[in-house]
């Protein structure tokens, strides 16, 4: 794999790597070249993802975690050996990984589970309980999956739900950290790297300041961990919940990596099969952590397909992943900021900041310019990007995002400048 | 080129020179709807008077197509019994609907019929709709309250 290293300066061997993506080579549109640039929103697949998924199907598929006979045996044995890469992947062991079916379930299976031991009886459980008057503290930056199961979880046990606003540069604005996580802060949540703005948020400080009042840190890892090396054992934080689609793995696996110690002192969230010890007409007792949280027939084939993702990342190495997408990152800042009529949404440098991209066209609303991108085979987001709050906080109802990956090269982002000086024609604009 | 099929003269026309943008001081009904996949948004208020929708104002934001749909449709509901306007909000939602397999029924719809090439692009229809289903709404809701004044 060593022809994929970095070997263009900091960029991949794109060439090499697109060949790896077969939807890449589709058309789009009447014969256009496809540019895809949506990789914030899911991630296109490798082969060798695609075929370690079939090959499940094909030779080992049998329910996990049950009866005796081989492909039983097989199936668990691919099902958990999927477990331990991926723990690998983030430097976590493999018992305190937790598969849910997508980082939004990862978050909402923390915020219920805090809810249900607000019932519980056992001192662990009441350790972990919130009181009315206690705090939970997001940002303004957040996907709706990292903001409304928290407002739902203060609005069921009387918390107060406060927020650490976002600057006009699109970082977050900590001078009043102090006052915003406060003694009576139980939880923060945040976004290890926003999905509009691109920013890389500041873990070291965010998780020292909760620390300082005993809070629990809940990161959300969906659009850092796909992009750049996370490793749980180096970063501070309590919780990191990612999902498996946006880092070139399948549709319908996340997961939710936990402290051991509060997974073991944690009630379950779902209930029913594969996640109890005993169980009784009137009760039940129920597994040790991971298996807890992992109700109902277990996502095996989604878990040997991100575990190949894994494989496939790790290859190419998470650093060289990293670097390349920042050189890239520093191209389309360039080629963006050369538009006349183009205002960037978030940090306008490539420091501390991944390669998700929002911007304003003067005079064009972001659905206007989406379609005339997609004319031309340039497939990026436009809307509020699941973030209706921080619109808000700019002042504005929609942007267009381009977001890259490892498979994304110069002549992409050459392609979506001229795309976008295209669309100011067909306007009138320009 | 498909863009032109969406964007038609017509579209972009009504786009830069809305009608009916504007906010009614004398209005029986007052609805605000939203795209809650793009965020876009319309306040759309109408005054009726003996059962014919004598004014419509919408105020709001949103892409072109949403913005010369609201403009099309006052223009066009404007003046019209309910009954006839409600028929003509049908026909749109037809053929909206017809996945750009719609034959328009021209005399009913007028310029609306330039947008048939948006009903192609399933992402766009909502767009197209946002305002016509805020009339339907308000219409609905003048009616009821006439009902209920009675």
């Amino acid at each position: 794999m060593s022809s994929k290293l970095a070997s263009n300066g900091t960029f991949l061997d794109v060439a090499a790597i697109k060949a790896d993506f077969p939807i890449l080579a589709r058309t789009i549109r009447d014969n256009k070249k496809l540019i895809y640039l949506d990789s914030g929103a899911t991630s296109q697949k490798p082969v060798s993802v695609l075929d370690a998924e079939r090959t499940f199907y094909e030779r080992h598929n049998a329910a996990v975690h049950r009866g005796a006979h081989q492909l039983g045996e097989e199936a668990t044995d691919a099902y958990e050996q999927a477990r331990d890469t991926i723990a690998s992947f983030i430097g976590a062991s493999a018992q305190d990984i937790v598969f849910t079916k997508n980082a939004t379930e990862a978050i909402n299976l923390v915020a219920y589970s805090i809810s249900n031991a607000t019932y519980g009886e056992t001192p662990a459980e009441q350790s972990l309980s919130l009181q009315p008057g206690d705090r939970i503290v997001v940002t303004q930056m957040e996907h709706h999956a990292n903001l409304i199961p928290w407002q739902e979880l203060a609005r069921r046990t009387g918390a107060e739900l406060a927020w650490l606003g976002v600057t006009d540069e699109g970082r977050l604005d900590l001078t009043d950290i102090g006052n915003t996580i406060n003694e009576r802060t139980r939880i923060v949540a945040f976004t290890h790297q926003s999905n509009v703005l691109g920013t890389i948020n500041p873990v070291e400080s965010i998780v020292k300041a909760a620390r300082a009042v005993g809070a629990l840190v809940v990161l959300d890892a969906c659009q850092s961990l796909p992009h750049m090396a996370v490793d749980v054992s180096r970063i501070d934080v309590d919780f990191v919940a990612f999902s498996g689609h946006k880092m070139l793995g399948p549709t319908g696996i996340g997961v939710l990596w936990g402290r051991r110690a509060l997974l073991q002192a944690m009630p379950p969230f779902l209930t029913g099969g594969s996640m109890i010890e005993t169980v009784h007409m009137d009760r039940a007792t129920y597994a040790a952590p991971p298996q807890r949280f992992e109700a109902g027939t277990p996502v095996a084939a989604q878990a040997v397909g991100l575990a190949a993702a894994c494989d496939y990342l790790s290859k190419i190495g998470m650093d060289s992943v990293q670097a390349h997408e920042h050189s890239l990152t520093q191209y389309a800042l360039e080629g963006l900021s050369s538009i006349q009529g183009l205002r960037i949404i978030g940090p306008d440098t490539a420091v501390e900041r991944g390669g998700a991209i929002s911007f304003l066209i003067e005079g064009i609303h972001a659905h206007d310019v989406g379609q005339v991108l997609d004319d031309r085979g340039v497939e990026v987001r436009v809307g509020h990007h699941c973030a209706w709050p921080l619109m808000r906080a700019f002042g504005i109802a929609a942007t267009t995002r381009a977001s890259f990956y490892l498979y994304n090269d110069t002549s992409d982002v050459d392609a979506l400048v001229e795309s976008i000086q295209q669309a100011q024609k067909f306007f009138g604009v320009k | 080129m498909e863009l032109t099929s969406m964007y038609q003269e017509i579209i972009l026309d009504h786009y830069r020179h809305p009608i009916g943008r504007i906010t009614l001081e004398d209005f029986d009904s007052e609805v605000h709807h939203v795209n809650p996949t793009c965020g876009d948004e319309i306040t759309l208020r109408i005054k009726m008077d003996d059962g014919v929708v004598s004014a419509i104002g919408h105020q709001g934001q949103g892409c072109s197509i949403s913005q010369a749909s609201a403009s099309v449709m006052t223009e066009l509901l404007e003046g019209q019994p309910l009954q006839r306007a409600l028929e003509i909000e049908a026909e749109f939602l037809t053929l909206m609907q017809s996945k750009g397999e719609g034959k328009p029924n021209e005399d009913l719809l007028e310029d609306a019929v330039a947008f048939s090439g948006v009903s192609k692009y399933p992402a766009r229809v909502k767009c197209a709709l946002l305002a016509w289903m805020a009339f339907k709404d308000a219409a609905l809701q003048a009616v009821a309250q006439t009902v209920e004044e009675q």
